[in-house]
């Protein structure tokens, strides 16, 4: 009777394996049919490996069905001989459960020295190095935590398995340790919040420096690339207005604001060192985000509304080539909010070099201002006079400005 | 208290309509009993939870082998992935659509709607919901949305492939992206229709809870669960009800051409008429549900592991008060930290440094839920059955996920870590893993309730111990991608040469996946098996002490035959010290168990300290020796 009963789960258990699991199993076979072939082949090859996968499941769902009739043989020899119960499940629990704590920190210590070692160098401007000191600070609260709690939860678990000559202690509550265990959190918590808010209003609430004067860089984000716009010699980004777009004119910049006519065009983003950044950040089309992690920089580009983050670069790409003995390292940015089929791979070089070769670099670029745009906005094709007066309206006006927020819509 | 009343009506309906005759299709499909509604739940929350695995695997596939061909894949998805190689825009649809299933059709209509369902009648002592209508309503409108969602894969320009938040204007300008058409739309109808099913399912909580407790079943004497329902109930009921209104607003964005969300937008050089909307108001609205979405999906879960840790350490839960008032304190902070999903928005400064303030502090509720389940485990007689197993799992991801949400939760190093695989490994850890452990836990220790079969504890065992070890297999490098700044939702990493060290961790965390994938077979096979052909299910198999177990192993409408039971005490009276056995029912009463009863039992009734101490006057020996 067993052994028909024996027959009957297994073909139960063929079926349902087959038909449940089927959406999973394929995936999994997919995955090795398609690495076996090459682009173009014939799928009867396919469909084999697809079959061959199948089958060493159902080989393994077999053997695992095997071992537990095993088991369960052996459990009932036992009770048929008036044997204690022959495996004690809790003990091997409790031990599975102390050396998972055992092996989990080993694999712990492995990914934090290991993979920890592959992560963004430093801080590459002044605002990220206070960041990543709140991150250690923050790593270090939490680990111990994690440790602690892990070698409690799995060290209790091993410890007080099940006996059936012990019982319980009964001890539903002690207010005073609930008290300690609210509080201590709360206060290191605490210490965590206020160094968070200085820091975040030491990034996001500057006072502008007159002596010091932030260089002024516009990105515009679209799907799927980005454009930097410079302020050119005035300093100052000009006014954009969407409704001005056109083929020749992407970006939509007014021209009749005179602070747009000297503004400039550039590939990549060259920043000089040491001196204070302004990005300015707008969107065409969807939501982007403006994302340069060597600088602990991230913030959306959004449609509709300027969004400005200011930081102080303070290592050359040349230095930091020397510091992570990489010759070919670059800074970047890319976008890491979801905009599309493009979103991967939406990136533009940041080259951050001395002053002097920054102004070098900066009189070589073209105006967006070309001959075409000067006839639609009816200017005259000559290169404009006005653009001396322009700059000293415009820097003084600039000057006036305190930057105290940050954002302004 | 008031209830009394109540119940004797609903004594007399029950016998009344006793010989009512069920039919097929009124016992299996419009079924109005809570039993079987649980039961749909639960089976339709399975299904879903296997489809949107099943797509994780697909993108997990493409992470891992972006430049191989699997021509399999193009039998089935066809030009989705053409040459054998998923599709990019296809790629962000899988993403999409695994995350809007897995956070709303599974952890929160398959956790709560299963468990609510099937717990708060019985572990209160009702007949049933306060209005099995609502309820059979509540399962079919979830129903109509899985339908719905899962439609979107049959028309021509794929499923909605925003992400799972669904951020205009990518999600509203069907130019965007081709997941912006008709698939956003199917998208929109089914999020109605689920959000009309949880309020329909939450409200029917609330009140049941209210109204409908038995004789002696104060608040205080409720077991964890129900509490933990009772507030996710609420905080659903509060919150879907803006998911709707955002909806509806973009709905009239999209096509009505309305600009609640949109202003200055230029798609290559079409300008588009929309002016003075902003896209940052749909993530207010969406994170105003979105944030008390996630306590929806791991409060039900805290509440079952909390009841499974007890029944299984012998212990009484350790500051039960305590657990609750953490409960009720999630609850209400959880309203007031949707910002921290927004620092990096363009949002004002000044309220990321206050939403920083709340999101911190919703750490200190939960730290002290960690330590009581600690606490409860320390000196208990642990049983590790796979309930228990799972519970625990839970606890570990709890405390390693929400570890990490200290470094997210901070605005200042949001800056660096927003948006990238380190939030992805975060929120998997503490409210995948650990919300999807919750269910499995309660699956484990409930199946005997619900189809009065037992499921195979060895089989169980194997599950536990693949999915548990997977599950970090999986997660844990991913911290590490996050922190070298690699973007999540990225198609590929073969664009970036930074990217590529993280190649091989990819290969690995995908073997990792499929790994966990299959475990899971264990559990379909012995869930399904164990319906038919498990073995029979004693009165209570895990000793336990909360009324669900003290009803008829064979379901019967109205769930006690004749009286409801009255609750005397509260349901962790386990190895009480005096007692013979080491669980003591609430239905017994303390006059039945004189030898271990505690002063603080009686909460200052003087009669009952009086008979109390009387008896222990007659009986000095007896106490002391037990």
């Amino acid at each position: 009777m067993s052994l028909r009963k024996f027959i009957t789960n297994k073909t139960t258990a063929a079926l349902a394996v087959l038909l449940t699991v089927f959406a999973n199993t394929s995936a999994f076979a997919q995955a090795a049919a398609g690495a076996a072939a090459a682009p173009k082949v014939d799928m009867g090859e396919v469909y084999k490996s697809v079959i061959f996968y199948i089958l060493i499941f159902l080989a393994v769902c077999l053997f695992i069905a095997i071992i537990g009739k095993a088991i369960r043989v052996y459990e009932l020899s036992r009770e048929a001989q008036g044997k204690p119960v022959g495996i004690n499940w809790n003990r091997i629990h409790a031990s599975l459960f102390a050396l998972f704590l055992v092996l989990g920190l080993y694999g712990v210590y492995w990914e934090y020295t290991v993979h920890g070692a592959m992560l963004l160098p430093d801080a590459a401007s002044e605002h990220g190095k206070k960041i990543d000191e709140m991150f250690n600070l923050t790593l270090i609260i939490t680990t111990i935590v994690f440790i602690a709690t892990h070698i409690l939860l799995f060290g209790f678990a091993y410890i007080y398995k099940y006996s059936a000559k012990r019982k319980a202690y009964y001890y539903p509550h002690n207010n005073t340790i609930e008290k300690i265990w609210t509080i201590v959190p709360a206060l290191v918590l605490t210490v965590l919040v206020l160094m968070g808010f200085l820091t975040w209003r030491s990034i996001f609430f500057k006072v502008e420096d007159p002596k010091n004067k932030a260089v002024q860089i516009e990105v515009t984000s679209e799907q799927f690339k980005w454009s930097i716009r410079y302020p050119g010699a005035d300093g100052i980004v000009g006014n954009k207005n969407y409704k001005l777009t056109t083929a020749t004119n992407p970006l939509g910049i007014d021209f009749k604001d005179l602070n747009s006519r000297d503004d400039e065009m550039a590939d990549e983003m060259v920043l000089p060192v040491n001196k204070p950044i302004k990005l300015i950040l707008t969107s065409k089309d969807v939501i982007h985000s403006f994302y340069m992690p060597h600088f602990r920089v991230q913030l959306n580009t959004v449609p509709g509304m300027r969004t400005i983050f200011e930081f102080t670069p303070t290592k050359t790409t040349a230095q930091m080539q020397q510091e992570t003995n990489d010759p070919n390292f670059k800074f970047l940015f890319f976008c890491a909010k979801i905009c599309g089929s493009g979103h991967y791979n939406m990136q533009k070089v940041v080259r951050v070099v001395s002053e002097a070769e920054y102004k070098t670099w900066l009189a070589e670029q073209k105006t967006y201002l070309n001959d075409d745009l000067r006839k639609q906005f009816n200017l005259p094709v000559a290169p404009a006079p006005v653009k001396a007066a322009a700059d000293s309206t415009a820097t003084d006006s600039a000057a006036v400005k305190t930057n105290q927020m940050a954002l302004n819509k | 208290m008031s209830t009394i009343a109540l119940h004797d009506e609903h004594n007399h309906d029950h016998a009344d309509h006793g010989h009512h005759k069920e039919t097929l299709i009124s016992k299996y499909i419009f079924s109005m009993d809570h039993k079987m509604i649980a039961k749909q739940f639960l089976i339709t929350g399975i299904i879903m939870a296997v489809i949107a695995m099943g797509l994780s695997i697909l993108f997990r596939i493409q992470l891992a082998w972006p430049d191989k061909s699997f021509p399999f894949l193009e039998t089935f998805l066809g030009k989705w992935a053409e040459g054998g190689r998923i599709a990019p825009d296809f790629y962000l649809a899988l993403v999409t659509i695994h995350g809007t299933i897995m956070v709303f059709f599974v952890l929160t209509a398959g956790l709560s709607g299963t468990f609510s369902n099937l717990l708060i009648p019985l572990q209160i002592g009702a007949r049933d919901m306060a209005s099995p209508f609502l309820n059979m309503l509540s399962y079919w409108f979830f129903f109509m949305a899985c339908v719905v969602m899962m439609s979107s894969f049959f028309i021509q320009t794929g499923p909605a492939s925003g992400g799972w938040t669904v951020y205009p204007p990518l999600s509203v300008v069907a130019k965007a992206m081709p997941g912006s058409g008709m698939g956003m739309t199917l998208w929109l109808i089914s999020m109605v229709l689920f959000v009309a099913s949880s309020l329909m399912g939450g409200i029917n909580y609330v009140s049941t809870i209210l109204n409908m407790r038995t004789k002696g079943m104060d608040l205080w004497k409720m077991p964890l669960t129900i509490w933990a329902f009772f507030l996710t109930a609420i905080l659903g009921i509060l919150s879907f009800p803006v998911l709707v209104a955002g909806v509806v607003l973009m709905v009239f964005d999209r096509s009505f051409g309305t600009s609640f969300y949109l202003s200055d937008i230029v798609m290559g050089t079409t300008i588009l008429p929309n002016e003075g909307g902003s896209p940052i108001l749909w993530q207010h609205l969406f994170w105003f549900l979105g944030h008390p979405e996630v306590y929806i999906v791991i409060m039900p879960a805290l509440g079952i592991s909390s009841e499974v840790i007890s029944v299984n350490s012998r212990k009484p839960i350790f500051g039960y008060h305590a657990m609750v008032y953490s409960l009720i304190g999630i609850t209400v902070l959880s309203f007031i930290v949707w910002g921290h999903h927004m620092f990096v928005t363009g949002m004002n400064p000044l309220l990321g440094g206050v939403f920083m303030i709340t999101t911190l502090i919703i750490a200190v509720p939960s730290a002290v839920k960690t330590f009581n389940y600690l606490a409860t485990l320390w000196r208990g007689n642990i049983r590790f059955t796979p309930a228990m197993l799972f519970a625990i799992g839970l606890v570990s991801f709890f405390i390693s996920g929400g570890l990490t949400g200290i470094f997210l939760g901070n605005a200042s190093l949001d800056i660096n870590l927003h948006d990238t695989y380190f939030v992805v490994a975060h929120f998997h850890l503490v409210m995948g893993s650990a919300a999807i452990f919750g269910m499995l836990a309660g699956v484990y220790h409930w199946f005997p309730r619900m189809f009065g079969r037992m499921m195979n504890a060895k089989l169980g065992y194997l599950h536990f111990w693949l999915t548990f070890i997977a599950a970090y297999l999986v997660f844990f490098p991913l911290h590490f991608l996050g922190l070298d700044g690699v973007p999540r939702r990225y198609y590929a990493f073969t664009e970036f040469e930074f990217m590529k060290k993280w190649l091989t961790v990819n290969i690995f965390v995908t073997w990792a996946a499929i790994m966990a994938a299959l475990a899971q077979v264990a559990f379909l096979f012995n869930f399904f098996y164990s319906i038919f052909k498990g073995k029979v299910a004693p009165q209570n198999p895990w000793e336990s002490n909360t009324l669900e177990w003290t009803a008829p192993v064979e379901h019967i409408h109205g769930n006690w035959p004749g009286e409801i039971p009255t609750v005397y005490r509260w349901p962790y009276d386990y190895s009480k010290p005096g007692h013979d056995v080491d669980f003591i029912p609430q239905t017994v009463p303390f006059s039945q168990t004189m030898s271990s009863n505690l002063p603080h039992d009686f909460e200052g009734n003087a009669e009952a300290e009086k008979i109390q101490q009387d008896w222990e006057l007659a009986n000095p020996v007896t106490e002391s020796k037990s």
